[in-house]
């Protein structure tokens, strides 16, 4: 497996640098900010899960990494720093370079990712000639060797079939070949689970996890699942109303989760084998984009929330566990308090 | 596990299911069969399903897709009628023939909550007429002002306010319109209601929400649920008896404990795997590889054969039925064998 | 008044009406439309004298050029025609008969293609076939066809006094029972998706009547994209009816619509008096264009659903 030393950015050597990011919706109501201030970095080979409820902004933060936010979404402030060149902001044609070659995608539904009318082969075959310098024989061999790296048996005689002809988890299958056809340093993986049945789910992980050890290919894994993260991931970050509340190693976010709102989320989830009669749940929902209150975004579902917590917004800061940073006045040092664990 | 009534006399179960099967005739049109040469097509989506649920009980029923719970929910609940196969409300048959009188005796003693919130209301109906509904097809209230009063009560119960009564579906977010869609079905006062994936669509904070209320009502309003999720998980936190379906058949039934303790059939065993591992104990997996095959064209004798390292041969041949061993229903031939 | 305060304020908020206020080109067409709709309702009181009526016509009055052109007089702003009518007041009372024949051909159209549609779409099965094979069979039959036999029969069998009178309800029944297909396809798929939506269970679980769940669930939730084709429609069947004037077959000149006009005007086009075939032309231009133009921005409105 990768080595699992959490980093916190500011490595010269990693893969992705996001640093203050911002994602602005201007509307009839005013501007809406569905991502605020976000920073974290991934290096080689690592798994960054992104988690959060829906409307958090996980996927916005994915599609503004790879370029494919549509308008009138757009950038408002912050760098994306690839391989340490700065990709917001780059022309359409570079960035096409950039995205498919270098960082590549995965999304939900498989259905809608292929596209019906032609085989995967070609589809396949297309997308790896775009990107290397092959002859169209090395490409569908490529491709073979691809189908049969995801698992799909009978390789060569089922990737002249349409996509319609292979079930939801082969098709997903498929999809993770298609993002790996030009061995992308980086892949962003949106939901790829969600649509499927259990017992897929768990296949599909293992075959992302082996593929990102065998390829040293870091991923951004963005999912409402806490098990999916569980299984999968290096670090995890916690996103909430667009900001990031908590961020750290796998281990510790999930045991010994810091910030309130995660200690909520975590001991919301059930468990088998832990008895209750009732789950501890955090009341009220989450915010909406334009109805984000001042201050800490959770201050009003906090039961820690003090006066400052309503008026400052609180950045990343340590925690008290190195590799552990969470947005939360608690943490602050000034206030000389520590942190509690589930 | 059946309860006895005031005067010595054991009362029936409140819902007992016994062999039901649902086919469905998904063949194409008469001329186009006859053009093709194609036979007639049928998807078995539930064969012989049997169980039973006591009164004040949550009867947990898990699967994936295909497996046909989701099949056996609107059998029972009356909006497909059972090709085979008999259902007892209180000991007493519900698709008899004269379906009007014995069909409104019982509906009104069951409901159902929908797995999607957004397409569960009309879009077009105000939440209190969306309530109210129920309230008025089976002429619960009178007048007006009464329909608002019970509508505000129920709105309360569900923890909503009264005032959102006024308001449209689309005003609500998903955990809410949860929450309006238990009120409408809470509008009649049911003994019963079948719930399908109720949570699936919600965030996991929402869900333990409505998870709470459904619990907090049980305990209050002496509801029994058929509980259906994809959610092993969700499963294990509400139900007190297990069903587990695979491509239209029970594979196992027993007590939550026995259930998640003891895993007797290979397929809940290998759902037991997949459950995600958040104590983080690394525990050993042993992934089983294969999909559920299409249930238009199931696997010869047991389903679940092609999938199953204990398949033997009689596995290809024979479907096993539903044994007791120890405490629990399996339905293999690998436990009935002594093999597992 | 404070519900009608508190509903329009409602409908100024809505993403629709703020959509509408961002199309300068649709503000202009529903103004447009507004204007000849007050007009032609308005008609016996702005209009000098009512064309129509013989006794008010005076033939001394007859091919008097627009007021601007020299012999013209203000009395008739567009001039007259051969039989001393004002043309603008025949305008006024042509679009009378073209919305009118253009909205009623329509509702007949709606009741029928929906009804039609939505009992096609939830009960499926060899009615559906039924109905849309006579969908189909009705749709290779053009409506100005069906208005030429029905006209044709009317003649035949109906004594004269009455032909004039019922020329208008021919008209209303070719026009609508030719577009009723168009409506029933967007019903039934649309019933289609309905059906099989969670609410409708809902329903059918607490045991409604299917054609309670029909009238009080699937309509409301399918007019839509009718309401886009009926505005489209409004201007198809006044064109036609224009049409099926021009031909002869539809209004006649002792109660003409702008169609009856442009062929009235025909005859003089080429002899000088330009202006009775003209401004009839324009006019209809004007009426179909604006609602075209309404029927354009609701189809964009709806589809992608804003909301």
């Amino acid at each position: 497996m990768t080595p699992s030393t959490p980093s916190c950015g500011n490595s010269p050597m990693s893969l992705l640098d996001v640093e203050h990011l911002r994602v602005e919706f201007p509307t009839r109501h005013g501007v809406l900010v569905a991502v605020d201030d976000v920073s974290f970095s991934i290096d080689e080979g690592e798994v960054l899960g992104v988690v959060g409820e829906s409307g958090a902004g996980k996927s916005i933060t994915g599609l503004a990494i790879i370029g494919l936010l549509d308008r009138p979404g757009r950038i408002a402030r912050g760098t994306i720093r690839f391989e340490g060149q700065k990709i917001n902001g780059l022309p359409k044609e570079a960035m096409r370079r950039i995205r498919g070659a270098k960082i590549s995608a995965i999304f939900q539904d498989p259905l809608t990712s292929l596209n019906p009318l032609y085989t995967i082969g070609r589809q396949l075959v297309e997308t790896i000639t775009t990107h290397n310098d092959l002859t169209l024989s090395q490409a569908r061999g490529r491709a073979i060797d691809l189908l049969n790296e995801v698992g799909i048996s009978a390789a060569d005689r089922r990737i002249d079939c349409y996509p319609h002809e292979f079930s939801g988890g082969m098709r997903q299958r498929v999809v993770v070949a298609l993002a790996l056809c030009a061995n992308p340093r980086l892949i962003i993986a949106d939901e790829p689970t969600t649509a499927l049945d259990v017992s897929i789910q768990a296949q599909i992980i293992a075959l992302l996890r082996r593929l990102c050890r065998d390829h040293r290919t870091a991923i951004i894994l963005i999912t409402h699942d806490m098990g999916v993260i569980a299984e999968t991931s290096d670090r995890v970050a916690v996103m909430y109303a667009g900001r990031f509340a908590e961020i750290g190693s796998l281990r510790d976010v999930i045991k010994s989760p810091k910030h309130p709102y995660t200690v909520g989320l975590m001991n919301s989830i059930p468990i088998i084998g832990h008895e209750i009669e009732d789950l501890p749940h955090i009341n009220g929902s989450m915010p909406r984009l334009h109805e984000i209150p001042p201050g800490c975004a959770f201050n009003p579902r906090c039961s820690r929330a003090v006066d400052r917590c309503r008026v400052e917004r609180p950045g990343l800061m340590p925690t008290g566990n190195p590799g552990q940073m969470a947005s939360c006045w608690v943490f602050d040092k000034e206030s000389g308090n520590d942190g509690n664990g589930r | 596990m059946t309860e006895t009534a005031g005067n010595g006399a054991a009362s029936p179960p409140l819902l007992e299911v016994r062999w039901l099967s649902k086919h469905f005739d998904i063949s194409r049109s008469w001329l186009k069969r006859i053009l093709t040469g194609q036979p007639r097509m049928v998807l078995n989506a539930v064969d012989g399903v049997s169980f039973k649920i006591e009164r004040g009980e949550t009867f947990g029923l898990v699967g994936e897709s295909g497996c046909g719970k989701s099949t056996v929910a609107r059998v029972v609940v009356g909006l497909y009628h059972p090709t085979r196969g008999e259902i007892l409300f209180e000991g007493r048959k519900m698709h008899g023939r004269s379906r009007g009188t014995m069909q409104a005796q019982v509906d009104c003693r069951m409901q159902m909550i929908f797995q999607d919130p957004y397409a569960s209301m009309d879009p077009r109906w105000r939440v209190r007429n969306i309530i109210a509904e129920p309230i008025r097809a089976f002429k619960l209230a009178k007048g007006r002002s009464a329909i608002r009063q019970r509508v505000a009560e129920l709105l309360i119960q569900v923890g909503l306010s009264p005032t959102d009564g006024e308001k449209y579906p689309h005003e609500f977010s998903g955990g809410q319109r949860q929450r309006i869609s238990i009120a409408r079905a809470l509008s009649i006062n049911p003994d019963f209601l079948v719930c399908d994936e109720p949570t699936s669509a919600l965030d996991v904070s929402v869900q333990a929400q409505i998870l709470n209320l459904m619990k907090e009502l049980q305990r209050r309003l002496g509801l029994t649920y058929l509980f259906i999720s994809h959610n092993l998980a969700v499963i294990h936190h509400v139900s007190d008896q297990v069903g587990v379906m695979y491509l239209g058949r029970l594979c196992e039934v027993a007590a939550k404990r026995t259930l998640f303790n003891r895993p007797q059939h290979p397929y809940t065993r290998l759902l037991l795997d997949t459950v995600p591992d958040l104590d983080m104990t690394n525990r050993q997996r042993q992934p089983v590889g294969g999909e559920v095959p299409n249930p238009i064209n199931p696997p010869p004798g047991c389903a679940f054969h092609p999938r199953c390292p204990e398949a033997c041969d009689r596995c290809s041949i024979e479907a096993p039925q539903l044994r007791s061993s120890e405490e629990t229903l399996v339905a293999c031939h690998a436990v009935e064998e002594g093999r597992l | 008044m404070g519900m009608i305060g508190g509903w329009l304020r409602r409908v100024i908020d809505h993403d629709i009406f703020y959509s509408f206020s961002r199309s300068p080109v649709t503000v202009l067409a529903a103004l447009m439309t507004l204007v000849i709709l007050i007009s032609s309702i308005l008609a016996p009181w702005l209009t000098p004298h009512d064309p129509f009526n013989p006794a008010s016509l005076d033939i001394m009055d007859a091919f008097t050029p627009p007021a601007w052109v020299e012999g013209g007089m203000w009395k008739f702003p567009l001039g007259t025609d051969d039989q001393g009518r004002d043309i603008l007041a025949t305008i006024m009372y042509g679009n009378r008969i073209s919305l009118i024949v253009g909205f009623l051909s329509v509702i007949f159209s709606i009741v029928i293609g929906v009804t039609l549609g939505m009992v096609s779409g939830y009960i499926g099965g060899w009615l559906d076939a039924v109905i849309m094979r006579l969908a189909d069979a009705q749709l290779t039959i053009p409506s100005i066809l069906i208005a030429l036999m029905v006209d044709g029969i009317a003649r035949v069998s109906l004594p004269r006094e009455l032909q004039n009178e019922i020329v208008i309800y021919v008209l209303i029944f070719s026009i609508g029972i030719a577009a009723w297909p168009q409506y029933a396809r967007v019903t039934r798929s649309g019933t289609m998706v309905e059906k099989n939506k969670e609410y409708i269970a809902a329903a059918r679980v607490i045991n409604v009547h299917p054609v309670m769940i029909m009238l009080r669930h699937i309509i409301p939730n399918v007019m839509g994209p009718n309401l886009v084709l009926a505005t489209i429609g409004v201007a198809l069947a006044i064109i036609i009816e224009a049409t099926l004037s021009f031909l002869g077959v539809g209004l006649p000149p002792t109660t003409p619509s702008l169609g009856t006009l442009i062929r009235i005007g025909n005859d003089f086009l080429f002899s000088g008096e330009w202006w009775i075939t003209i401004f009839p032309v324009v006019a209809l231009i004007v009426l179909v264009l604006s609602v075209n133009l309404i029927g354009d921005w609701l189809r964009d409105t709806f589809n992608p659903k804003l909301r």
